[in-house]
């Protein structure tokens, strides 16, 4: 049985806004299936009570002080924008989007 | 080659520092030197002769006023694509940030300027440093100057290739999985991962944050811990930066020896899958070590077998959640904003345009491992893992001082080969990943050529903070190899210039 269908991929695909063509999906399919296959090792492992890592370090919340400090112009924020008008983001409209 | 392109970052420096070579003729040189065949190697993205030109001149100008400079003051180096750069575009290799002027430094580019490197341009890698063979690249194939049909390793590849060819005497490399030491390994050069966060993320595209670290190459053991000393040290601009002194690890790289250190063989990473070549180069430097007055013993680390599944659910599901950012509102490419498209829309076409196939397959796969039902199963599982991978290193470091390794179980293989075998190529990080979810200090250093005449690394790692004791290891055994062979690995590299092999 594989381990991920091809309708399991469609959604994966929506989840990660990637508007992927048809032959992508059936490429990527078959090769998820086995990478994901593969990774399932990770379940042979007994980790009864083990606490689980998501960092290498102990690591504490670091602060630091509420102070105004020099950031970017505007001009440098917008550098890099795709579209820009009057100081902000340009992009396209954002309601209705399941309408 | 020229006389200064020949030597290491050291030996520019005092050239420089006694006056018998300026940083203008240094750099003009790794100029020509990258003009003569990075044609043919592909090293590097971006090269800007007159901003090379330019740093270098300023060093000589401050160094003509008396100032007091820096240890690599003057020295060239290839800086991987994935830091950002204000005088360069930064791209991580994806065609979705092509042509990007990023607004600000990395903490990395910032103290390599402050440390008065100069800064030759950016390197070739695999997409947002996913990949082992930078045949990810949106942009070019970076080659092995060993041998120009097979791959520079990855994802740091072009920083690899630009140094073993050389094009640039050190350079920067980000280690994920083993994107430092892999690449370094494969095409005979020194490679370090740090300790995680001995060296800052700021301004370093993010690919798996709880993972990345950037570390240096070099072509000798003390060059490379004179880099590392350079950008390394806390960073308050990175929350998880460590804030503790940088390991002494200029002095241990001088030091030298390992008489009376216990070294520890990972019995996990051999037999079947090691090149029969890799594993030969491997058994003589471990009685190499024993002949330096080390005591050698075997360790198991019976969960390092689970190191590589448990990283390909780590890896992508931090990935899906980092690379979220490429929206294609803020910067970066955007395609399909036709005024009658969505933004969610114009978002998923971008991606889908602006992503190549392996960022796809691990956004994906990320975005799977962390969904509802399969979390516990995939995602959680792995954690546990990374705190059985963690045991085991302290477990072992209470019986050695220093574990070693191969580095990767084969040299480089052939350009295309891995390319559409996504197992097959992440199968290249199996010895390096532990040290990537451990978050220990690991170095690849040469150790030989195999039976097919191309570079095996040995891996030497440490624990956490460690670093020195890295270096101390890694520059006993260069030295003794050294002797033995009659100079650098690298010296029985083919010829490039003259297009040559």
């Amino acid at each position: 049985m594989s381990a991920i269908t091809r309708a399991e991929v469609a959604h994966l695909a929506r989840l990660s806004r990637l508007a992927l063509r048809d032959d992508e999906l059936d490429h990527l399919a078959a090769q998820l299936d086995q990478i994901i296959s593969a990774v399932a090792r990770v379940q042979e492992v007994a980790a009864e009570d083990i606490p689980p890592t998501s960092h290498a370090l102990p690591l504490t919340n670091v602060y630091r002080a509420d102070e105004v400090r020099p950031s970017l112009a505007p001009e440098q924020a917008l550098a890099g924008a795709p579209a820009a008008e009057e100081q902000r983001f340009r992009v396209p409209r954002i309601l209705d989007e399941e309408a | 080659m020229s006389e200064l392109t020949g030597k290491g970052a050291g030996e520019l420096a005092a050239l420089m520092a006694s006056g018998e070579a300026s940083a203008a003729q240094v750099a003009q040189a790794h100029l020509d030197r990258i003009a003569a065949v990075d044609g043919e190697v592909g090293a590097f993205l971006h090269v800007d002769p007159e901003t090379v030109l330019a740093q270098a001149r300023a060093i000589d100008e401050r160094r003509a006023a008396g100032e007091e400079l820096g240890p690599l003051a003057g020295v060239p180096i290839a800086h991987k694509d994935v830091f950002t750069t204000t005088d360069m575009p930064t791209t991580a290799g994806s065609k979705i940030l092509e042509g990007w002027r990023p607004p600000y430094d990395a903490t990395v580019t910032a103290r390599l300027r402050a440390a008065g490197l100069v800064i030759l341009g950016k390197t070739n890698m695999d997409e947002f440093a996913m990949g082992s063979s930078t045949e990810n690249s949106a942009y070019r194939t970076t080659r092995n100057p060993w041998d120009l049909s097979r791959i520079p390793g990855g994802s740091s590849g072009g920083s690899s290739a630009a140094v073993a060819a050389f094009e640039a005497p050190l350079a920067t490399g980000t280690d994920t999985g083993g994107s430092i030491r892999q690449p370094a390994a494969v095409t005979g050069i020194v490679g370090m991962k740090p300790t995680y966060g001995g060296s800052s993320r700021y301004g370093l595209i993010a690919f798996a944050s709880s993972l990345d670290t950037p570390g240096p190459f070099a072509r000798n053991v003390l060059d490379a811990a004179l880099l590392q000393e350079a950008f390394s040290g806390h960073d308050p601009m990175d929350s998880t930066s460590v804030d503790q002194p940088v390991p002494a690890v200029v002095e241990a790289a001088r030091r030298a020896d390992v008489a009376g250190m216990t070294v520890g063989v990972v019995k996990e990473f051999s037999g079947d899958g090691y090149q029969p070549g890799v594993a030969a180069r491997f058994a003589e430097t471990v009685a190499l070590l024993e002949s330096l007055g080390a005591k050698v013993v075997e360790v198991s680390c019976p969960n390092f077998t689970y190191a590589l599944p448990a990283y390909y659910l780590i890896a992508p599901s931090e990935c899906s959640s980092n690379l979220a950012r490429f929206d294609a509102m803020r910067f970066g490419l955007r395609v399909g904003d036709d005024g009658a498209r969505s933004a969610e829309e114009v978002m998923a076409l971008t991606r889908a345009e602006g992503f190549g196939p392996e960022v796809k397959r691990r956004i994906m796969l990320g975005t799977y491992a962390l969904s509802s039902g399969y979390y516990d199963a995939y995602y959680g599982k792995a954690q546990q893992v990374r705190t059985l991978i963690t045991r085991d290193f302290d477990a072992a470091f209470e019986q050695v001082d220093v574990l070693i390794s191969p580095t990767t179980p084969t040299t480089a293989f052939p350009i295309g080969e891995r390319a559409d075998d996504p197992m097959a190529m992440y199968l290249a990080d199996l010895c390096t990943i532990p040290s990537n979810l451990a978050g220990n200090a690991a170095i690849s250093v040469p150790c030989g050529l195999s039976d097919d005449g191309l570079p095996v690394g040995l891996q030497i790692m440490a624990p956490a903070l460690a670093d020195d004791r890295v270096y101390r290891a890694a520059a006993a055994v260069e030295g003794a190899l050294e002797d033995r062979w009659g100079g650098p690995l690298l010296a029985q590299a083919p010829d490039l210039a003259g297009g040559a092999k």
